[in-house]
């Protein structure tokens, strides 16, 4: 602890899941997250756990659904054509109030798209990418070091809500080297999982479980979950606003984006822009509250995505019409440099300060 | 039909919810009495199916996990590599094992994962109400294959015993029938081996048990355990098609 080192962004993201005590990685392997199953089969035969290759992300969800019902500490990555196979098996797992941790290192589609960076798996992360009514906590970090603490709080929510978490990267933070510190994330106060299934003795036996025949049951039960996210919309809402004290105008961006944000909000502070930056590290519970009070403050909105305008839909919902909200994207792995945004600012402000 | 006295304690006391005459709740009884008999109740989590025994999590009494259609090997390997001192076995259909489960369990098989797999075939989609299953045979009538099933359009039924045979990683594999008391007896001991191979370490094990549905066969049950024996017998052979003694 309290050292520093080097580390591609994947390969932190597994030694975060260590130190948070998974011992346990069922994964499949694609472009561009593969350092990180890859890290793990070094790591994890020598803490004891176990790393196994799935025959597809369709069995390697299935085992996250098998060992996390039977009480363990469980995660899986992939990038986006996996995740969507992996989509039946989220369902089921945030069906039956399982904890696990799965990450997304996003990279462009649709289809087999491309390999390159890309945000533009953020509706199928925030908005149910599979059936059902259901909602993933969704972590969204913009340094290898905030990948690091957020993968091993992801741990920490999953087991309090008995729900899964996804960490959503893009292709930039999977890949990118930065210096990581571990430290010991917030330890919360969990309950012992009583109800996993790990053999009966001495007790009833426990059943794991997403099916409700009854029309009335499966109503109570999706109530129940829906309480439980309010609940997580409540506590769990995170984010960072920089320079927004004095802003008349927004810029909003998660991850990599928030970073190509910051540069370009620099410049334009430089040349006298009044602009400030909100970026939601949870992008599911997305920091509603927080941009509507923003928006009784500025002039408008510039929202900022690797897609063709995802997020930008949230923000819209946040503002409540209060103020004009705008979007700049580029797509398909393309990233947009700093310059792109202090253009588009400057054409949307059209050159009023 | 046979009698049977007393329920085993391996098996909760709920009413099964089968069609008269279907043999899926011999095939539990058999599993329970297993269980019973190897004094594993409290160390088994048992995997249930989508299919007619989506709710075998109620009838075993023991730790059972639900899975999606044809995911139970893959949750079932889960469950098993948290807990290798654990007996975790799935129990599916054939539309779950044999169509929609193909990848999950020859991969299971292939890993050697030390589970067992109880597979009900009977040669239809039962629980979807009688629609052509990769087990229906030749000619046999199903709700899609009006005419019966053809070569030429739905080609030919999955021998998926023989298929998983021929993997190094599967320690037992056997395929039994449950049409009458001889064969029951011996469904049973089939039953009882691959639990105990796969306690003993010795890697994947399957029972593939010919099962019965006069629901979506359109037969009485008696008509349905002879149409079984004069029909799945034949394509279907009985017998241990692997044992650990062969395994080097
Ligand atoms: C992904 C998915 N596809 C389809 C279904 C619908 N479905 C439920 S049971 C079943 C067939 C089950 O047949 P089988 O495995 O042979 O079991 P049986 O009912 O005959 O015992 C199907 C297709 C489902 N539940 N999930
Ligand atoms: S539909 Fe067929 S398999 Fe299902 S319970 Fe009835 S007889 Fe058994
Ligand atoms: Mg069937």
């Amino acid at each position: 602890m309290g050292e520093r080192i080097l580390m591609k962004g994947n390969e932190a993201i597994g030694e975060a899941a260590i130190k948070a005590g998974c011992k346990y990685f069922f994964g499949y392997p694609i472009t561009p997250q593969n350092e990180l199953p890859e890290y793990m089969s070094r790591r994890l035969p020598k803490e004891d756990g176990v790393f196994l290759q799935a025959e597809s992300e369709v069995a390697a969800i299935n085992m996250v659904y098998g060992a996390a019902g039977s009480g363990a500490r469980v995660m899986t990555s992939s990038s986006s054509p996996g995740i969507s196979l992996k989509m039946e098996g989220i369902s089921y797992i945030a069906g039956a109030e399982l904890p696990c941790v799965i990450v997304n290192i996003v990279r462009g589609g649709p289809g087999l798209g491309g390999i390159q960076p890309a945000q533009s798996d953020y509706f199928q992360a925030t908005k149910g990418g599979a059936h059902g009514d259901y909602r993933l906590v969704v972590l969204a970090p913009s340094s290898i070091q905030e990948a690091v603490d957020l993968v091993q709080e992801a741990f920490e929510i999953a087991d309090f809500y008995r729900n899964p978490v996804m960490v959503l990267g893009d292709g930039m933070i999977g890949q990118m080297m930065e210096p990581v510190e571990f430290r010991a994330p917030q330890k919360r106060d969990l309950q012992p999982k009583d109800w996993a299934t790990d053999g009966c003795k001495g007790r009833k036996p426990n059943v794991i479980n997403s099916l409700w025949l009854q029309p009335e049951k499966l109503e109570e039960h999706n109530w129940k979950l829906f309480k439980k996210y309010e609940e997580i919309k409540k506590n769990e809402v995170k984010y960072e606003t920089i320079q927004m004290e004095d802003a008349e105008f927004a810029l909003v961006a998660y991850g990599t984006t928030s970073r190509i944000c910051f540069s370009a909000l620099e410049t334009l502070r430089a040349e006298g822009y009044k602009v400030g930056l909100i970026r939601p590290i949870t992008i599911w519970p997305f920091p509603e509250a927080a941009i509507n009070q923003a928006a009784d403050q500025v002039k408008g909105f510039l929202a900022v995505e690797m897609s063709t305008g995802q997020m930008v839909e949230d923000v819209r919902l946040s503002v409540e019409g209060k103020a004009p909200v705008h979007f700049y994207g580029r797509t398909g792995g393309m990233v947009p440099s700093p310059n792109e945004i202090v253009d588009q600012v400057k054409a949307v402000l059209g050159g009023g300060k | 039909m046979i009698k049977v006295a007393g329920r085993p304690e391996s098996l909760q006391s709920k009413q099964f919810h089968y069609c008269p005459g279907c043999t899926h709740g011999i095939i539990h009884r058999l599993v329970a009495e297993v269980m019973d008999e190897l004094g594993i109740r409290e160390e088994s989590i048992g995997v249930a199916p989508v299919g007619c025994s989506v709710l075998a999590y109620e009838y075993f009494n023991c730790d059972m996990h639900e899975a999606a259609h044809g995911r139970a090997p893959a949750v079932a390997t889960g469950i098993k590599r948290v807990h290798p001192d654990k007996v975790v076995f799935t129990y599916q259909g054939d539309g779950d094992l044999a169509s929609i489960g193909t990848a999950e369990i020859v991969h299971a098989a292939g890993r050697s994962e030390k589970i067992t797999t109880i597979f009900v075939n009977n040669a239809i989609y039962g629980m979807t109400g009688g629609q052509m299953a990769p087990t229906t045979l030749i000619g046999q009538k199903a709700t899609t294959s009006p005419y019966g099933r053809s070569v030429e359009a739905q080609g030919y039924p999955l021998k998926v015993s023989e298929m998983l045979a021929t993997l190094t990683g599967a320690a037992y594999i056997a395929r039994v029938s449950v049409h009458d008391p001889q064969h029951i007896r011996k469904a049973k001991a089939a039953i009882k081996k691959a639990f105990e191979y796969q306690i003993a370490g010795k890697g994947f094990t399957l029972v593939e048990v010919l099962s019965t549905c006069p629901t979506n066969w359109g037969l009485t049950p008696i008509e349905a355990l002879k149409w079984l024996e004069e029909n799945m017998l034949p394509y279907y052979p009985l017998g241990e098609y692997k044992t650990p003694e062969e395994v080097k």
